[in-house]
């Protein structure tokens, strides 16, 4: 499997990374240099195997459903970018 | 006054019991000597305001006899742990002027026990690298460089492996005590065997992820990176605890690693894997794990060939679960809660403008892998099969260790090389990880320690492979290489005013 430009324009439209014309042909090389080595793990007989969902055996701990945390929006906010009257600020969505 | 920054962690631990010093003149010696190795750029921030400040409350634990192994202990921490009210940006352009107003649970539980924290190091960009190449702030420089056939140092720069490479070269130049470090796949390790440094990862889920900038969730552990093993053992037992604010944090009893060094290994079992003797491997390489394996004999251990068949395909595997995880992590930087927003049409153009000067080459290149291998159509080609081969590589070991109770191999495939060495070459630079990445894709505890030095008189790792929670077995047989390899070279001083 290889990717092309068009591919590429694609993938990058969808991980939401402006990318400009002239370097599609040079990150898709980079890309398929590196999707042809990771290739080699169609070799492997994986018929039966479950993939793995946990890193080591534990299950996961449970807790009450409760709330325990919060109430400190300026906190949150101290970072933004923009915020204005308590919110994070976005350019304008809706016409 | 003697010179406080040559000492190990330990051996400053009980000067500071004794009161032959306090941890405010240790402290001060080191913000000295950091002065002074700024043009290794280790350190992104100093924090001498607050250094000084905790070791004047380190100093008072101590005289209440409240002190515990890391109390007035100057370490430095990776850029990638969120430090409260201190820039915490993951050596990337895209966390701009990030501050936290939290804490993360690793720095916590390292303040509680009293130790002081000198700065931030610096790291490639999310962790992404095995040079410490892609940091935003400049590639960090290896206090150790290569000696050349003369006998004269080289004067060009070498890296110090990656990614936590800033905290690597800070310890090895006597920048800091200790350092906390990151490992994803080999992070901590790799860079601990190319500084002449020990370098532990725990199991994962014995520290806590929360306030980590996350790589690879189910992957990322937090682990030392100290000048031996005992300093190991003293700093991890801080750092590990179960944290309610990561469901995969383990609620297990977090032992007295510094117990476990015994000293004797008669009897352990200790498996060689024989695929790890990889085609091209240089005879350096090699060479160094047969001393590694006699050394552990003569120690009265027992060395058992075994096999780990499906270790070739762990990086490729790695290549796919990182990037993937990382894809969607990353999803987070958007020019709207922290960091970096750069304007453009509307709301999507923001965020893809953003994200497009904010990442540098190579994360840009892992997040578009990602979202290639979980896209629509490849999910099942790439990532699933992935996950499923890691199924089979945690077998490999869960099989190895009915027979054996830790496992030898090198750290790495080579020493360090020169800056600039790889760059442009991804999968040469991501080989560098070939030994350290099945034990992080198996989640199991791995610790490197300094071994022997190259033909041009560069630090050489073994790396020790533990089972799941049994990080004492691990540190016991790392204690004894470390003591038969009597690992004493010291870097030649390139920097500052010497």
């Amino acid at each position: 499997m290889s990717v092309d430009k068009k591919t590429v324009a694609k993938i990058a439209d969808l991980a939401r990374i402006a990318v400009t014309e002239d370097e599609l042909d040079p990150l898709a090389a980079e890309l398929n240099n590196i999707l042809d080595w990771i290739a080699q793990l169609s070799e492997v007989n994986t018929d039966g195997v479950a993939p793995m969902t946990r890193v080591v055996e534990v299950a996961l701990p449970w807790r009450a459903d409760k709330v325990t945390d919060g109430g400190y929006r300026d906190e949150i906010l101290a970072n933004a970018p923009s915020a204005e009257h308590g919110f994070f600020t976005v350019p304008k969505v809706i016409e | 006054m003697t010179d406080l920054t040559k000492l190990t962690l330990a051996e400053a631990r009980d000067g500071l019991a004794k009161g032959d010093f306090t941890s405010l003149e240790l402290t001060e010696q080191y913000l000295t000597v950091m002065e002074n190795g700024r043009e290794m750029n280790s350190y992104i921030v100093e924090t001498t305001d607050t250094a000084l400040e905790m070791a004047g409350k380190a100093d008072g634990m101590i005289r209440d006899g409240r002190a515990t192994g890391m109390t007035g202990i100057p370490i430095a921490v990776k850029d990638l742990f969120c430090t409260k009210d201190i820039h915490s940006c993951a050596s990337s352009h895209i966390l701009d002027g990030f501050k936290p107003k939290y804490e993360s649970t690793v720095t916590a539980n390292l303040w509680q026990d009293g130790a002081v924290m000198l700065g931030k190091t610096n790291m490639d960009e999310f962790a992404m690298g095995s040079s410490n190449e892609t940091s935003y702030y400049g590639p960090v420089k290896n206090p150790w460089r290569a000696t050349k056939e003369d006998g004269r140092l080289d004067e060009g720069d070498y890296v110090p492996g990656g990614s936590s490479g800033g905290s690597a070269a800070a310890v090895a130049g006597d920048l800091a005590l200790a350092a906390t470090g990151s490992d994803t796949g080999g992070s901590i390790r790799q860079p601990a065997a190319f500084t002449g440094l020990v370098g532990m990862k725990p199991t994962y889920g014995r520290c806590s992820r929360w306030g980590m900038i996350a790589f690879a969730s189910s992957l990322d552990q937090a682990g030392p990176i100290t000048k031996t093993v005992r300093d190991a053992a003293i700093m991890m037992e801080s750092m590990a605890s179960y944290d309610g604010k990561d469901s995969t944090s383990v609620d297990r009893n977090v032992p007295n690693y510094e117990h476990a060094l015994t000293g004797d290994i008669r009897g352990m079992k200790i498996g060689i894997p024989k695929e790890y003797r990889m085609d091209g491997m240089p005879k350096e390489i090699e060479k160094l794990w047969q001393r590694g394996i006699d050394w552990m004999k003569a120690a009265g251990a027992e060395i058992i060939d075994i096999s780990l068949p499906h270790t070739k395909y762990a990086l490729p595997t790695y290549y796919i679960v990182a990037p993937a995880e990382a894809s969607s992590n990353l999803a987070r930087y958007d020019g709207v809660k922290y960091g970096l927003r750069v304007e453009g049409d509307g709301l999507s153009g923001m965020y893809k403008n953003t994200r497009a000067a904010g990442f540098g080459a190579e994360v840009k290149r892992r997040i578009l892998i990602g979202t290639y291998v979980l896209s629509a159509g490849y999910y099942d080609a790439y990532y699933l099969k992935a996950q499923k081969i890691r199924t089979l590589i945690a077998q490999d070991f869960s099989k190895a260790y009915e027979k054996v109770d830790v496992i030898l191999t090198p750290t790495a495939p080579s020493p360090a090389f020169a800056m600039g060495g790889k760059s442009d070459d991804p999968i040469a630079m991501y080989l560098n990880d070939v030994f350290t990445v099945p034990a992080s894709l198996a989640g199991l505890p791995a610790i490197s320690i300094p071994a022997g030095l190259s033909s041009d008189k560069l630090p050489l790792g073994l790396q020790l492979i533990g089972r799941a929670f049994d990080e004492e077995t691990m540190l016991r047989a790392a204690h004894v290489l470390e003591h038969a390899a009597g690992f004493a070279a010291k870097p030649k001083i390139w920097w500052g005013e010497k």
